[in-house]
């Protein structure tokens, strides 16, 4: 038996694990379109490889990264694509992103596929590569890249390797559905990794004990091997990077820092076997393993999923009650996201698709006055002040805000949980996050704004200088030419100015009407331009995307204000 | 279908804020029965005064600052200020005496401040030291414990406590007398045996006072199932009393006549636990981190000792609270724990990174 | 001497006095040399808190400007871009009391705009560039102009200009990198309340 740490705080929700656990992972039919998020992970934006109308076959590269902090998609099925455009992801905006429609043609046909039986006798950087081409980010969470983890740096080299078996989420069961179905590919993964990272001193499988089976099926592997399986107990959230850690190894991640800080790398059970396929199998990462879950579902059951399988898919395969359900949500209930609509396509992180009834999670009774009971304290895992983020985060105060720590917050949920008065602690957190962020890239802006402000302030001095000395000069140069010529035409000039001053009194006097014809064909012009612009909003709005719309909208308004200033003016002439 | 946005986490622990008042008011069951058994009807009289008063007074002050009345009368908030302060208040005190209180500590230490959880002082301890310092004759007389009641003299009955409180009867003589503290404060000259000798308080006591030493022991059965349901967290209760006990023992002066009382006598004489698991661990009003309380606790529990030995008060924990009070917000920024991640603690005021 | 002062008390309360009032006197001024705060002068402070849109909408040419004559007493509630935010910032800083923005200078937008060329229209007179107070239009006499969006402030100082018309101030686009979860809708409390006052309004 290996020691284990305790987090601080910490909550026991009610597992609801076994329902889901009844049996063993199932496939399903092949689903009609699948819609295939382009964006699936934290980096810059891609190329997209594909046109629309183009066949692509099963494993097929749909985009290509512009550099090297994000990854491809692929194609999950073959068929046709048949759309590349805005649709409904899974994000808990509910906005809309990028997304490959495929239409499948049923034949479910591979691309070659090259895997690599023995792969000690590969480099590390070319595995690497073989992963980062296969699209796989970490599969628990936010999606990081799983190239990147396990790249070798300069100064820090791994001498562990922690796998998050954890799965401390209430109702999800997929990694432990894939360690006892999966165990050999997870083993292999592990082995994979392993080499990648030139053999670390210590493998640990942190795992909480309330999955006796995973724990048996990968002990009855891994009995001569030097992987340690570390049972500890369950409690919400042991499962996140940092805390799992601290139980197996006692040591803290810094603030701000990554597990590669102390000489860590941390994977998930779906990475590895996702890594093994990769590598061994020569499969891209297109697909993954789902649980299909709450009382909403007929059927509670884990799925391997195709990547881009809309929700809708799984639900009706899993006699989904509409009606009794009281939200979607993608992920656990503990931090898992809403979803507004079943269009959304699994992703992915999609470790969840849960439904549950009404009575299973009720409607959010409406928050109490917090009384600072402290019981979020309590059950803050990494020690926080809740109450006081909760009371800085209402007075919008960010210094103090960043003083106790916010962005440490690992948005787990533990504090709203707990809390009596119902609070929505960490949707006040995240908010707060996000303005914090916001104002600070708005520092950045107006910084900027100011810099260039003043730049051209310069610029516009010394080009203001320049002409000033230009003038001098000129005038001492008729001056001179003045003088030299001062004898030959003496004081005929006042004479000439006054005549010209009457000259254009007099156009001046005429002018009334030359205006008012003027202003007549200007209001003429506004109005046939108005007349386009209207036509053109039509046109946007039947055929275009709504940000064509927005700015045929703004030129209708714009022309109708030049109308209206147009016939103001007339007016006003007439009057 | 649209489903609804909502943020995580989905799903809730069944306990409310409700439920945490109710417990407290529960828990303050056997210290009422012994207040009741030992000092007859008033303790009841106060309680139903106080809760009237309080919440007519509560859902008037709602009512003029426009918020939803039953929404916040159901939070049980504005019952329990006005059980404590009327378990705080002398048996048979007039009744305006009660409704002063009641008043002051909703309407002003409670209400005007913004209404639950924005109060910085405990209001039922401002309600109690508004009546003590405005009404000392009142506030000071209390009923004599049931033990130690003259030959042939009974508290009077419910009717007769009535008309005490209502209509301005004066009890009968001997019902009222000092407490433990009062015979403290009030016989310098004496050692402590001697005063343990001569006051039937003391020599007819099981082991501090007559009469306290049950209703405190009450208290204390009701702060242990707190502490036990995890209502609280047993650092600022302790740390008090604690403190109150440690001061007792370095000023103890093996019982010479300047000597303020034994150990034993403190924790278990006037609000002592009263005070430590239901008035400090008030959490609107206290320190917010579990070392911010402990010292809190001890600075409650060093005052309490400071002025019921050398101050002009026999008994102190309300103003030792008010005074804990103040301090709260100071206690608080530099007792913020160490995040996860962090070298070290931070200060609420810190700017910027730490590292 | 000292048989004259005790005989005097008058005499030595005023030398009492006005020895501590030289030591103290002395110590403050000694404190105040060495301790003095060398922070940002007033105005680089203000001139932080605005928006640096450069819009000029408070009525001084630019930021800078305006930041120096709040610092000279003008009124903190000239700024719409910088909105209710700013205002606040200010007051805070300057220690006065928070007023609501002056309405004379233009409403706070709740969302941001940039200025947006209708390229096809443009017709290349570079008016709007010569306008534009960061620089952030590109283009050349006779060439269609174009705004860099990363450097718009949305001033909208180009807007007038334009002789075709053919600038519009466009929201930006929220996209999913952008969002962030909205402050949870107040609590019971702003509800009841707002129903009162509406219904206030109302009668």
């Amino acid at each position: 038996m290996s020691r284990t740490w305790e987090t601080p705080g910490g909550v026991h929700p009610p597992e609801n694990k076994l329902q889901s656990m009844t049996q063993s992972i199932g496939h399903l039919p092949i689903p009609g379109t699948l819609v295939i998020p382009l964006h699936q992970h934290i980096g810059s934006p891609e190329t997209v490889d594909v046109t629309i109308g183009q066949t692509v076959l099963k494993g097929q590269k749909l985009t290509t990264a512009i550099h090297s902090d994000n990854l491809p998609v692929h194609a999950s099925t073959s068929g046709t694509v048949i759309a590349i455009d805005d649709h409904p992801v899974a994000h808990p905006s509910g906005l809309n992103a990028l997304c490959v429609t495929i239409a499948s043609d049923g034949k479910d046909q591979w691309i070659e596929r090259t895997g690599i039986a023995d792969f000690r006798r590969c480099g590390p950087l070319d595995l690497l590569q073989i992963i980062t081409d296969a699209g796989i980010a970490g599969m628990g969470g936010a999606g990081f890249p799983a190239a990147i983890k396990l790249s070798p740096s300069n100064d820090k080299t791994v001498d562990t390797l922690i796998i998050n078996a954890t799965e401390c989420e209430p109702y999800i069961t997929a990694d432990d559905a894939a360690m006892r179905g999966k165990t050999q590919d997870l083993i292999q993964g592990i082995e994979v990794v392993c080499h990648i990272l030139n053999g670390p001193k210590r493998v640990v499988i942190g795992i909480e004990d309330n999955k006796p089976q995973a724990i048996k099926a990968l002990r009855s592997y891994v009995q001569e091997s030097s992987i340690k399986i570390v049972p500890f107990p369950t409690k919400y959230p042991s499962g996140g990077e940092k805390q799992l850690i601290y139980i197996l190894t006692g040591r803290e991640v810094p603030s701000g820092g990554l597990p590669i800080d102390l000489g860590m790398v941390c994977l998930n059970i779906g990475t590895l076997i996702a890594i093994k396929r990769a590598i061994v199998d020569g499969e891209p990462l297109i697909s993954r393993i789902t649980t299909v879950t709450g009382e909403a579902c007929g059927v509670n059951r884990n799925y391997e999923v195709l990547i881009g399988t809309p929700i809708s898919h799984l639900l009706t395969h899993n006699e989904f009650d509409e009606n009794n359900c009281s939200r979607l949500i993608m992920g656990g209930p503990m931090m898992g996201f809403s979803l507004t609509s079943t269009d959304v396509p699994v992703v992915k992180t999609t470790n969840c698709i849960l439904a549950p009834s009404h009575s299973e999670i009720p409607v959010d009774t409406p928050a109490q006055a917090c009384i600072r009971c402290g019981l979020c304290a309590e059950a803050c895992p990494v020690s926080l002040l809740p109450q006081q983020l909760f009371w800085y985060a209402q007075a919008k105060d960010q210094e103090r805000l960043e003083a106790h720590n916010l962005f440490d917050c690992i948005e787990c949920g533990a504090c709203s949980y707990v809390c009596p008065s119902n609070i929505p602690l960490v949707q006040h957190y995240r908010s707060s996050k996000g303005e914090i962020r916001k104002a600070n890239i708005d520092k950045i802006d107006a910084d900027n704004a100011r810099q260039r402000f003043e730049f051209r302030k310069l610029r516009l001095e010394q080009a203001d200088k320049q002409r000033q000395a230009k003038r001098e000069a000129r005038r001492l140069v008729t001056e001179q030419a003045r003088a030299a010529s001062s004898t030959s035409q003496p004081g005929s000039s006042a004479a000439d100015i006054i005549a010209a001053a009457q000259q254009r009194a007099i156009t001046k006097k005429a002018s009334p009407d030359q205006q008012k014809a003027k202003l007549e064909r200007a209001l003429l012009a506004a109005q046939s331009r108005l007349q386009e612009a209207e036509k053109r909003l039509i046109e946007a709005t039947i055929n275009g995307s709504t940000k064509q719309q927005t700015i045929c909208s703004a030129s209708v308004e714009s022309a109708r204000q030049k109308v209206d200033q147009a016939q103001h003016r007339l007016r006003e002439l007439t009057d | 279908m649209a489903f609804k946005q909502i943020s995580s986490p989905h799903g809730h622990n069944p306990q409310s804020t409700s439920w945490v008042m109710q417990l407290v008011l529960l828990s303050t069951l056997p210290g009422f029965i012994a207040l009741s058994y030992q000092f007859g009807w008033g303790t009841f009289i106060n309680l139903i005064i106080a809760v009237m008063t309080s919440l007519v007074a509560e859902a008037a002050m709602l009512a003029l600052r426009n918020r939803p009345i039953a929404f916040y009368l159901k939070d049980y908030s504005a019952a329990v200020t006005a059980v404590l302060l009327a378990l705080a208040l002398p048996p048979l005190a007039s009744w305006w005496v009660v409704v002063v209180g009641s008043l002051f500590a909703i309407v002003v230490a409670k209400q005007l401040y913004g209404g639950i959880g924005h109060n910085p002082f405990n209001p039922a301890m401002v309600g109690y030291v508004v009546l003590l310092i405005s009404f000392p004759i009142e506030m000071t007389t209390w009923v004599t414990p049931i033990s130690l009641l003259p030959e042939g003299v009974q508290h009077p009955g419910l009717w007769e406590s009535l008309s005490i409180v209502f209509a301005g009867n004066t009890p009968i003589d001997g019902i009222t007398g000092a407490t433990p503290l009062d015979v403290f404060k009030h016989s310098s000259g004496l050692v402590v045996d001697q005063i343990y000798h001569d006051e039937a308080l003391f020599n007819q006591a099981s082991f501090a006072g007559v009469g306290w030493e049950w209703v405190n022991v009450g208290f204390l059965i009701g702060g242990i199932i707190l502490l036990k349901t995890r209502i609280f967290t047993w650092h600022a209760p302790l740390a008090m009393l604690g403190t109150l006990a440690l001061m007792s023992i370095l000023f103890w002066d093996s019982g010479s006549s300047a000597s303020p009382g034994s150990p034993v006598m403190h924790l278990f004489s006037g609000a002592s636990m009263m005070g430590a698991f239901f008035i400090l661990t008030d959490p609107v009003s206290s320190a917010v981190s579990n070392r911010g309380r402990f010292i809190y606790g001890s600075l409650i529990g060093l005052l309490v000792y400071v002025i019921r030995a050398w101050g002009n008060y026999p008994d102190a924990v309300a103003f030792a609270v008010l005074l804990g009070n103040f301090a709260a917000p100071f206690i608080d920024n530099y007792t913020l724990p160490r995040t996860y991640g962090h070298t070290a603690r931070r200060k609420a005021t810190d700017k910027g990174e730490d590292e | 001497m000292i048989d004259t002062i005790a005989q005097h008390p008058m005499l030595a309360a005023l030398i009492a006095l006005v020895s501590l009032g030289v030591i103290f006197g002395g110590l403050l001024g000694f404190a105040a040399e060495k301790f003095k705060v060398h922070g940002d002068p007033i105005v680089e402070q203000i001139d932080n808190l605005l928006p640096q849109t450069q819009c000029g909408q408070c009525g001084f040419p630019g930021c800078r400007p305006y930041a120096q004559s709040i610092a000279d007493g003008d009124a903190i509630n000239k700024c719409p871009p910088g909105g209710q935010n700013t205002i606040n910032a200010i007051a805070n800083l300057l220690d006065v009391p928070a007023p609501a923005l002056d309405e004379e200078h233009g409403e706070e937008e709740e969302i941001k705009t940039i200025a947006y060329i209708r390229e096809d229209e443009c017709i290349g007179c570079t008016k709007c560039i010569q306008a534009c107070p960061v620089d952030a239009i590109l283009g050349a006499a006779k060439l269609m102009h174009t705004v860099i969006v990363s450097e718009c402030t949305g001033c909208d100082l180009c807007v007038e200009p334009c002789p075709v018309d053919c600038i519009d101030m466009l929201p930006v686009v929220q996209g999913i990198v952008q969002w962030h979860w909205p402050t949870p809708p107040a609590t019971i409390d702003l509800i009841a309340t707002s129903k009162m006052s509406s219904q206030e309004d109302a009668a």
